[in-house]
C-alpha cells in the first residue's frame, strides 16, 4: 500500500469505528509489528537517496498522525462507552437485609475480656485455675476451718473422689501466691485476677445459679492499703460502668479477709437518690473483698509481717446482669439464642 | 435481727442524735441495715376510755352499743368485738383520730352513730391479737394518751443476720448499744442486776456434767411468782424484735435473749429441780415443746432431770417441763454450749431457733451469769413477792483464753496507707470494751470476753476495730507504688481470645454457657449414652449429677433447644470437661465444642465447614496445617464412618465428626450437624511455627492443572505425598481448583511453578509435572491425558 492508500484507509477505520475495540484492532492493524505503517518505513530499506529521505518523512509524520489520531478517538469512544456503562447501571439497594448475621460471644466473655483488659493494662497477669479442686484450697487455705459458719453459706458440690467444684474464685488464690510468691523477695508485687466459674449447691431462680462466674483480684506488696483497694476497685469499676463510680466499703465477715468488707458501688438507675432497685439506700451490693487474711498469707508462703495484700470476688454474673439490664441470672446457662446472639461485640 | 431503738436507748442516751444518720453509720461500721421502720406513725388520737353503758345493737347480732368515758366527755361508740362490756378500760381511737395508717372518723353504723373505735392489740400494731378489744388495768385515767400505756413510737431497724455472722455480742440490743457508744462517744451504762452476793446463802442446786460440749451452766430457782403478764412496755418491743408473747417467764427469758444475746430456758420449778448435761448412748424420741418428735442420737447434748431429758440443749426445750398457765416456780438456766455440737444438732434435727443461731455463733460463757442475775433483776421487779430459793449455781467447765494483742503503730499505718493518731486508736479500742495500754507506739490490747470467743485473735482483727469506727468513707483513694512489670497473657488465655473473636467473627457462631454435667434425661431423649465419669455427689437431682467428659453433648441439648431459631447455625463453648481419674485426681481439661447444624446443606458441607473452621483455628493460633485421620468412634453420638482425629504437629489435639444419625434424627430429621472438640491444652502446649518471610520471585510462573482420578476411598492426603515428598524443584504451590464425580471422584489441581532467578522454560515445567505423573502412577492413578 503506498502512502495515499494508507491514509485513505485510515480515514475509512477511523470514521467507521463506534467501539473503542475496533480503535485497539486498527492500531495493531497500522502501528503493529507487521502493520501498514510500520511495514511501509521497513520498505524504506528499497528506495535510495533524496526519495528515500522525502518518503521517509511522510511516513513518519504519518505515523505521528495516526498515533494521535487514535489516541483522540480512542479517548472519545471510551468516554461515550463509560457514559452508556454508567447510564445502563442499576441502583443497587444497600438497604437490603443482610444474608447472615453475625455472630455473637456470650455476656460473661465480654465482661470478663473488659475487666481483663483493665487489669492487665494495671500490671495485673490473668490466671488459669481449674473448676474442681479440693477441700485445702477452697476452704482449709482461706481460713475457713471445719465446722466454720462459713461453710454453711456456700453449699458445696462435692465429688466421688474427695474433691469438689470450687465455690468461689477465691479457691486459686493460694495457688497465685505459691506461683508469684518468691518474686516478692524481687520487688515484684503479686498483681493478679482470675476469672472462673463457680459452683454452688442450690435451687435455681431468677436470682439464684448453681453455675455462675465470678474473678478474682489479688494483689499482695509490701504496704499495700484499704486505701488502694478502694482505687483499684473505683478504677476498674468505672472503667466497666463508662462513668464515674463511687465506691464505698462496709465492714464484711469472710474468714479470708481481715478487715474484711462489702463493697457497695452508687446505683446506677436512681444516681444514689434512692429506688426499688437499690432498695432505697442509693447503693448496690458488688463485690465482698478486704485485707488478706496473715492465716491466707502465712499458708501461701507469704510472711505476713513484711507483706499485706488485698484480695476481691468479684461477682462477674452479677457485673454483666447490672451492665446489660439482664433480669434473670438463668438466662445465662441457658443456651436461648434468641437471647444469647444479642451480644455481638 | 430486729433492733428497738428505745431499747438501745435504755444503755446508751442517744437524745439529740440524727437517729437514721447513725443507723446509716451503723451500716457502713458495723453491720448491714436492711430496713428501718417507724413504729407508731400510723396510730394518733389513741386515748384511754371507760365503757360506762352496753347495750346490744337491735338489728345485729354481733354489734354493740357503748358510750365510753374518753375523759373530757363521753361519747358514743359502735363496737363489734365479743368481750365488750360495761366496766372495762379500753383504748378507744376517737374521731379525728388514726389507726393502722387510717382515719377514725364519726360515722353512722347500722343506723347508729359511732364516734370512735375500740381498738383491738392488732390494730394498735401491739401484736397478732385480733379476738377483741384491748382490756387495760383499771387503774389508768380515762383520757390518758395511749402512748403512756403502750410505748408505741419506737424506731425498728433490721440488721442483716449474715452480717453478724461473727459477731456474738450483736445479737443483743446491749452489743449493739455498745457500738452505738463507740460511734458517738456517749457513754455506754451498765446493765441493771441484782447483786450475786445476796443470795449465797441460799441452797446451791445440783448441776451435774463432765460433757465437753457444756462450757457453763448457770441455774437459780425461785417460787411464788405471782404475775403471769409481762408489762405492756416488754410486750411490745418483744412483739416489734418479732416475737410473740407467751407468759411472763418465757416472755422474760426472750427479753433477756434479745437484750444480752444469751439464749435462756425457764423449766417448771415443779418437774426440774436439779440438772444434769449429758449425752445418751442409745438413740430414743422426746417431745420438743412445739409438740414435735425428734430422734435423738449421742452426738445431741441433752438438758436432764433425775436421768429424764428436759431439753435438747441450746435448741429447744422439752413439751414435759414447759412453763405452764399455772407454774409459779422455776428453774432458770443460763448456759453457754460448743458452739458447733449446737449447730450440727439442729442441722440433724432440722430445727433452728432463737437460741441454736445463737449459740452456733461462740457465745462468750461470761456473759452466763450476767443473764442470769438480769433476768431475777427483771423478775422481782415486776413481781416483788418472788421467793428467790436457790443461790446462782454455776458449773464453769471451760474458759475461752483472752487474748492480749501487742502490736505498734506503724503496723496499722501500712494496712490503713495513712496515719491514725494514736489518741483515736487508744480511745476507739476502749470504746467497744478493748483494754488498751500504750507505750510509745506499742499498744498492748485486752480483748474483751465478748470478743475473744473466736472474733478476735490477731493484730489484723484490731486493724478493723479501729478502721471500721474510722470510716472508710474518710480514707483517700490512692493507687499503690509498686513497680510495674510487663503483663503478657498466657498461650492459652490469648488462644481462647483468639479462637472465640474467630468463632464469632468470621464463622459466624454463637458462643453458649452449658452446664459441667450431663442431663441424663436429656442424654436419653437425645439416644447419648456417655461413659460413666466421675460423679457429684450430693447434686439436687441425680440426672444431673455425672460431670461432662466431652462438651459435644451439652451443645447438642442447646441445638435440640434452640432447632427452630434457624435453618442454619452454629455454636460454640470453651470449658471444662473431666476425663476420669487420673491419681485420685479428677482429669481435667480444657475444651473448645463446637457444634453446626443445617437443615439446607448436606453432611459433607458441615463437616468441611468444621474441618475449615479446625483448620483456621491451629493455623491461626500455632501456625500448624493439621491433619485429619479417619477414626472409629468412641462416643456415641458421632458417625461411625466420618468422625476423624484432628492431628497438629502429629499431636492428637481434637475429634471433628458428623453426628450419628440416631442422635441426629432424635433432634431433627432434616438435619445435618457437625461437631469439632479441641484440646485447648495440648494445642497450647505445642510449639508456635515461626513466622517466616519469602521474597516472591520477579519472574513470571508457570502454572499447571492437573486432573487426578481418585476412587473411592482413596485418600488425597496420600495423592499428594506424589509432590510433597521429595518436592520437584521449583513447585511453589498446588491448589485445589475442582472436584467433580459422586464416589469415584475427579480432583483438579493447580500447580504452580516458579524460579526466583530466571524465566522458567515449558520444557522443564513438562518434566516436573512428569515426575510426579509418574509416581502418582506408581500408586496406581493413571492421569488421563
Amino acid at each position: 500500500m503506498n502512502i495515499e492508500e494508507i491514509k485513505k484507509k485510515l480515514s475509512d477505520e477511523l470514521t467507521a469505528a463506534d467501539r473503542s475495540e475496533m480503535i485497539e484492532a486498527a492500531k495493531v492493524a497500522f502501528l503493529g509489528k507487521k502493520g501498514h505503517i510500520t511495514s511501509a518505513l521497513a520498505g524504506l530499506k528499497s528506495v535510495s537517496g533524496e526519495e528515500r529521505k522525502t518518503l521517509g518523512q511522510a511516513i513518519n509524520a504519518l505515523k505521528r498522525e495516526a498515533e494521535a489520531l487514535f489516541e483522540d478517538k480512542l479517548s472519545q469512544l471510551r468516554e461515550l462507552e463509560e457514559k452508556a456503562l454508567i447510564e445502563a447501571a442499576p441502583v443497587y439497594d444497600l438497604s437490603l437485609p443482610v444474608g447472615e448475621k453475625s455472630g455473637s460471644l456470650h455476656p460473661i466473655t465480654l465482661v470478663s475480656r473488659e475487666c481483663e483488659a483493665i487489669f492487665a493494662s494495671m500490671g495485673f497477669t490473668i490466671e488459669e485455675y481449674s473448676e474442681i479442686t479440693d477441700d485445702y484450697n477452697c476452704f482449709e487455705a482461706l481460713n475457713i476451718p471445719k465446722d466454720h459458719p462459713a461453710r454453711d453459706m456456700q453449699d458445696t458440690y462435692y465429688l466421688e473422689n474427695g474433691q469438689l467444684l470450687k465455690t468461689h474464685t477465691s479457691a486459686a488464690q493460694n495457688t497465685i501466691m505459691r506461683k508469684y510468691g518468691a518474686n516478692l523477695e524481687k520487688g515484684m508485687p503479686i498483681r493478679a485476677i482470675f476469672p472462673g466459674r463457680c459452683f454452688r449447691n442450690e435451687a435455681t431462680d431468677a436470682c439464684h445459679e448453681n453455675t455462675f462466674f465470678q474473678m478474682e483480684g489479688v494483689m499482695v506488696d509490701r504496704d499495700i492499703s484499704i486505701s488502694n483497694l478502694i482505687y483499684f476497685m473505683k478504677t476498674m469499676l468505672s472503667e466497666v460502668f463508662e462513668r464515674d463510680v463511687k465506691v464505698r466499703l462496709r465492714p464484711g465477715f469472710f474468714p479470708f479477709v481481715e478487715p474484711g468488707f462489702e463493697l457497695d458501688i452508687s446505683c446506677a438507675i436512681c444516681g444514689g437518690e434512692g429506688c426499688p432497685s437499690c432498695k432505697n439506700s442509693g447503693w448496690l451490693e458488688l463485690c465482698p473483698c478486704g485485707m488478706i487474711h496473715p492465716n491466707v498469707l502465712t499458708a501461701g508462703g507469704i510472711d505476713p509481717e513484711k507483706y499485706t495484700g488485698f484480695a476481691f470476688g468479684l461477682g462477674l454474673t452479677r457485673l454483666a446482669m447490672m451492665k446489660y439490664g439482664i433480669k434473670d441470672i438463668r438466662d445465662f446457662n441457658s443456651g436461648k439464642l434468641s437471647n444469647l446472639t444479642q451480644f455481638v461485640h | 435481727m430486729l433492733v428497738s431503738m428505745n431499747w438501745i436507748n435504755d444503755f446508751v442516751d442517744l437524745t439529740n442524735e440524727d437517729i437514721p444518720a447513725l443507723i446509716k453509720r451503723f451500716t457502713l461500721a458495723t453491720a448491714e441495715v436492711e430496713d428501718i421502720i417507724y413504729k407508731g406513725s400510723d396510730v394518733k388520737g389513741v386515748v384511754v376510755g371507760k365503757i360506762l353503758t352496753c347495750e346490744a345493737h337491735p338489728n345485729s347480732k354481733k354489734l354493740h352499743l357503748l358510750t365510753v368515758d374518753k375523759g373530757d366527755e363521753v361519747v358514743n361508740v359502735v363496737c363489734g368485738a365479743p368481750n365488750a362490756r360495761a366496766g372495762i378500760t379500753v383504748a378507744l381511737a376517737c374521731d379525728g383520730g388514726m389507726v393502722g395508717g387510717k382515719p377514725i372518723n364519726k360515722v353512722t353504723l347500722a343506723g347508729y352513730e359511732s364516734c370512735g373505735m375500740c381498738c383491738s392489740e392488732a390494730e394498735l400494731g401491739l401484736s397478732t391479737d385480733h379476738t377483741g378489744i384491748i382490756e387495760l388495768p383499771d387503774s389508768y385515767k380515762a383520757g390518758t394518751p395511749i402512748e403512756e400505756v403502750f410505748p408505741l413510737n419506737d424506731i425498728i431497724f433490721e440488721v442483716d443476720n449474715k452480717s453478724l455472722t461473727n459477731r456474738p455480742d450483736l445479737w443483743g440490743h446491749y452489743g449493739i448499744a455498745r457500738e452505738f457508744s463507740a460511734l458517738t462517744g456517749k457513754p455506754l451504762k451498765a446493765i441493771p442486776t441484782v447483786n450475786i452476793g445476796d443470795f449465797t446463802s441460799l441452797p446451791e442446786l445440783s448441776i451435774k456434767s463432765t460433757d465437753e460440749m457444756l462450757y457453763r451452766y448457770v441455774a437459780v430457782t425461785a417460787e411464788n411468782i405471782t404475775a403471769n403478764i409481762a408489762p405492756a412496755y416488754m410486750r411490745v418491743r418483744l412483739f416489734y424484735c418479732g416475737l410473740r408473747s407467751i407468759n411472763l417467764l418465757a416472755d422474760l427469758t426472750n427479753y433477756v435473749m434479745l437484750e444480752l444475746g444469751q439464749p435462756m430456758h425457764a423449766f417448771d420449778g415443779r418437774k426440774v429441780k436439779s440438772i444434769e448435761v449429758k449425752r445418751f448412748e442409745n438413740p430414743f424420741e422426746f417431745t420438743t415443746l412445739d409438740g414435735q418428735k425428734r430422734n435423738i442420737e449421742n452426738t445431741n447434748l441433752m438438758i436432764c432431770t433425775d436421768n429424764e431429758p428436759s431439753a435438747v440443749a441450746g435448741v429447744m426445750g422439752g413439751l414435759d417441763s414447759e412453763i405452764a398457765d399455772d407454774t409459779t416456780s422455776l428453774l432458770l438456766e443460763s448456759a453457754c454450749f460448743d458452739a458447733a455440737a449446737i449447730r450440727r444438732t439442729s442441722v440433724k434435727l432440722g430445727l433452728r431457733t432463737d437460741a441454736s443461731a445463737r449459740y452456733e455463733k461462740s457465745l462468750d460463757p461470761e456473759n452466763s451469769l450476767t443473764a442470769a442475775l438480769r433476768f431475777i433483776k427483771l423478775l422481782v421487779d415486776i413481781c416483788p413477792e418472788t421467793k428467790i430459793t436457790s443461790r446462782f449455781t454455776d458449773l464453769y467447765l471451760k474458759k475461752f483464753d483472752i487474748p492480749v494483742i501487742t502490736f505498734d503503730k506503724p503496723y496499722i499505718d501500712r494496712y490503713t496507707g495513712i496515719d491514725i493518731p494514736s489518741e483515736t486508736i487508744v480511745k476507739t479500742l476502749t470504746s467497744l470494751g478493748f483494754d488498751v495500754k500504750q507505750s510509745g507506739d506499742s499498744f498492748f490490747v485486752t480483748v474483751p470476753s465478748w470478743r475473744a470467743t473466736k472474733d478476735v485473735s490477731i493484730k489484723a482483727d484490731l486493724v478493723e476495730e479501729v478502721t471500721r469506727v474510722y470510716g472508710y468513707d474518710n480514707f483517700p483513694i490512692i493507687t499503690a507504688r509498686s513497680p510495674l512489670f510487663p503483663v503478657k497473657p498466657s498461650v492459652s488465655k490469648s488462644d481462647e481470645h483468639t479462637i472465640k473473636d474467630i468463632l464469632a467473627r468470621r464463622f459466624k457462631l454463637h458462643e453458649v454457657h452449658s452446664y459441667v454435667w450431663y442431663d441424663d434425661k436429656e442424654n436419653k431423649e437425645l439416644k447419648i449414652n456417655p461413659a460413666p465419669n466421675l460423679r457429684v455427689i450430693n447434686a439436687q437431682t441425680f440426672d444431673h449429677s455425672t460431670l461432662r467428659s466431652s462438651m459435644t453433648p451439652s451443645l447438642l441439648y442447646f441445638i435440640n433447644d434452640n432447632k427452630n431459631y434457624a435453618s442454619e447455625f452454629g455454636i460454640f463453648e470453651i470449658g471444662q470437661v473431666v476425663k476420669g481419674i487420673k491419681d485420685g485426681k479428677a482429669n481435667e481439661q480444657k475444651y473448645l465444642g463446637i457444634v453446626i447444624t443445617s437443615r439446607d446443606k448436606n453432611d459433607e458441607a458441615v463437616i468441611y465447614k468444621a474441618r475449615d473452621i479446625a483448620d483456621v483455628l491451629i493455623r491461626a493460633t500455632r501456625g500448624i496445617s493439621p491433619e485429619f485421620i479417619n477414626i472409629k468412634p468412641e462416643e456415641s453420638y458421632s458417625h461411625p464412618k466420618n468422625t476423624s482425629e484432628i492431628f497438629a504437629d502429629g499431636v492428637a489435639v481434637g475429634t471433628i465428626g458428623i453426628i450419628h444419625p440416631t442422635v441426629k434424627t432424635a433432634i431433627d430429621k432434616k438435619a445435618h450437624i457437625a461437631y469439632l472438640e479441641l484440646n485447648l491444652i495440648e494445642l497450647a502446649a505445642l510449639a508456635t511455627t515461626k513466622q517466616s518471610y519469602n521474597e516472591t520471585s520477579s519472574y513470571p510462573g508457570i502454572d499447571f492443572d492437573l486432573t487426578i482420578p481418585a476412587a473411592s476411598g482413596t485418600k488425597y492426603s496420600d495423592i499428594k505425598k506424589a509432590w510433597t515428598d521429595n518436592a520437584p524443584e521449583h513447585l511453589k504451590s498446588v491448589n485445589l481448583i475442582d472436584i467433580y464425580g459422586e464416589d469415584d471422584k475427579n480432583i483438579t489441581v493447580r500447580m504452580s511453578f516458579v524460579s526466583a532467578e530466571r524465566n522458567l522454560t515449558m520444557e522443564e515445567v513438562s518434566a516436573h509435572v512428569n515426575t510426579i505423573t509418574s509416581r502418582l502412577s506408581e500408586m496406581g492413578i493413571e492421569i488421563r491425558k
